[in-house]
């Protein structure tokens, strides 16, 4: 399979990446490297194999839903590119 | 006191011969004259190294004899350090203070280790050359006009130049292993698991594992006691059986049967670098181990499907980076999209880029079929092809990397060729096994690595093997000649 440009700028907007329309041309030429690497693998017949997720077959562990004493808001918070009164600041979503 | 081991200097720190704090002093002050040169550092922490050397000495008197107590090692920037800026190589965490330890950073300190700084790599771990770090290349101690591989080239580069008697790292495709290599040191990657993940920076999660460069395996396995354990706090973390890493150390080989993979001893292998591969297998068959072919039919593929896995997880990862709550942010966005596409426009470098496209493209509807699942099938092969072939042997052995270092600009203008790097190494990870990288001589004057595959958690067994290899060897001895500038 091979990457048209248009699948590029989609896909980068999926990623929400900010991709130059100059190095578009770039950046699919890439991308179609590296399928044309990935691709190598579609020769495989798969069709009685179950999917790998976890290397040991492990599933998530879970956990009982109680709460725990974390109270480092503020030093979570002085790493926020603009913050005020404990609040994330970002631009304004509703007019 | 930098030429010595883990083991050397906790003898030298036991018995009064140095105190850490003059061990920790002797090492900032090498990296302070040094390190300009090689760019192994991205942090000099010398105000903390010296409060937890001073306080390592309080213990040392007071009768601590842990074999960690004093030493002075170095932590990939893609450890969480409580206080301490923790960039991941990425213009993204340039300003990122981690608000926390990584619970191996936790447990290394309660080791009783001292932190000397944190190490440069590629951007997001994604690189084998460390060309992609925010923070510039990092060179090779052996010839400085040579990449030190990547993604920890940081570690191997400041313990093959003796800036750290060891250093912590990160294997997702060979990212321990490979640097271990092309810097001529021990690089130890444990089953998956094994080390928590709490904390360390995610790229792909079901791949990346934590572990140790080291200048011998008996260092690496006492790095891993303090390193390894079960940790509530990573979901995938595993109760490994093993206790103690050091504790098959000492076993002899007789008996022990080791596979040599017909994939990997092909003409396409590097001859130089095969001739030495047969030179350890001739000093291990005298030492009492014997040697069958065996087969991995599906590793030709995992250099494929780890490009659809590593990616997708990275794309899922990476998503948190969004200019909101940490990290890089694009000046005067227009509104919230404009801020997430610049932010992370101008935030990543070109590579990290590259693979969150390939991530996202291989997740998308339509195709996430012919790519994410047919990758996690072959995931599965790849994984039993090793479970088959250990029903006939203990360890496997292959060469680590097919070249030894290279050239700064030779492969970085060609993704695919960079990825092929890892083409002995990605396969493990896959199948979440534990390796090791151990010196086994040099090509045109440059290390080369020697790999050994273990059964998952037979983590002791690998680092069994590469300890008897290193009494049988001084390979591992062999030091870069920048290590022995003075200071």
């Amino acid at each position: 399979m091979s990457i048209s440009r248009d699948d590029v700028v989609q896909v980068a907007h999926l990623a929400r990446i900010n991709i130059d329309d100059n190095d578009i041309p770039a950046i699919t030429d890439r991308l179609n490297q590296i399928l044309g690497l990935v691709d190598t693998m579609q020769q495989q017949d798969t069709a009685d194999v179950e999917p790998l997720g976890n290397p040991h077959d492990a599933c998530q562990r879970l956990r009982a839903d109680t709460v725990t004493a974390c109270d480092e808001r503020e030093k979570l918070m002085a790493n926020a590119p603009l913050a005020e009164d404990g609040l994330f600041l970002v631009p304004r979503v509703i007019e | 006191m930098h030429q010595k081991t883990i083991r050397e200097l906790q003898q030298g720190l036991q018995d009064k011969a140095f105190s850490s704090v003059e061990l920790t002093r002797h090492y900032l002050e090498r990296m302070q004259k040094l390190d300009s040169e090689l760019n192994s550092y991205i942090s000099q922490c010398d105000s903390i190294a010296l409060a937890q050397a001073e306080e390592a000495d309080k213990q040392l008197a007071e009768g601590n004899n842990h074999p960690l107590c004093g030493i002075p090692i170095a932590h990939k920037d893609i450890f969480c350090t409580d206080g301490v800026r923790t960039s991941c190589g990425s213009k993204m965490l340039d300003n990122f203070i981690a608000p926390y330890n990584a619970t191996i950073v936790e447990q290394l300190k309660a080791a009783g280790a001292v932190m000397l700084g944190k190490t440069n790599m590629d951007e997001f771990a994604m690189g084998s050359s460390n060309e992609t770090s925010f923070y510039g290349p990092v060179k090779n101690p052996w010839d400085l006009e040579r990449v030190p591989g990547g993604s920890s080239g940081g570690s191997a580069a400041a313990v093959a130049a003796q800036l750290a008697v060891a250093a912590t790292a990160s294997d997702t495709g060979g990212s321990i292993r490979q640097p271990a290599s092309l810097c001529g040191i021990t690089g130890f990657k444990p089953t998956y698991g094994v080390a928590s993940r709490y904390g360390m920076i995610a790229f792909a999660s079901s791949l990346d594992q934590a572990g140790p460069l080291t200048r011998t395996a008996e260092d690496a396995a006492l790095m891993m006691n303090a390193m390894a354990g079960f940790d509530e706090k990573d979901s995938t973390s595993m109760q490994s059986p093993c206790k103690d890493f050091t504790a098959d150390l000492e076993k002899p080989l007789k008996g022990l049967r080791i596979g040599l993979p017909k994939e990997f001893f092909t003409d396409a292998l590097d001859s130089d670098i095969a001739a030495l591969i047969d030179n350890a297998i001739k000093e291990l068959e005298k030492a009492g181990a014997t040697f069958k072919e065996v087969s991995l039919p599906h590793s030709d593929l995992s250099v494929a499907a780890y490009y659809v896995i590593a990616p997708a997880e990275a794309s899922a990862n990476l998503s948190r980076f969004d200019g909101v709550r940490y990290g890089y942010r694009c000046k005067n966005p227009q509104d919230l999209l404009d801020m997430y596409m610049r932010s992370r426009g101008e935030g990543f470098g070109e590579e990290v880029k590259r693979r969150i496209l390939v991530g996202t493209y291989a997740l998308s509807a339509g195709f996430y079929d012919a790519y994410y699942n047919q990758a996690q099938k072959i995931r599965r092969l790849i994984k039993n092809d090793f479970v088959d072939a250990f029903n006939a042997v203990d360890v496997i052995l292959g060469p680590t990397a097919p070249a030894t270092a290279f050239r700064f600009g030779e492969k970085s203008d060609d993704p695919v060729q960079m990825y092929l790097q890892d083409i002995y190494t990605i396969a493990v990870n896959l199948a979440g096994l534990p390796a090791i990288s151990v010196p086994c001589g040099f090509s045109n004057d440059l290390p080369v690595g020697l790999q050994l595959i273990g059964p998952a958690f037979a983590d002791a067994r690998v680092l069994n093997v590469a300890h008897q290899y290193q009494l049988l060897t001084d390979w591992h001895q062999q030091t870069a000649g920048f290590a022995a500038k003075e200071v």
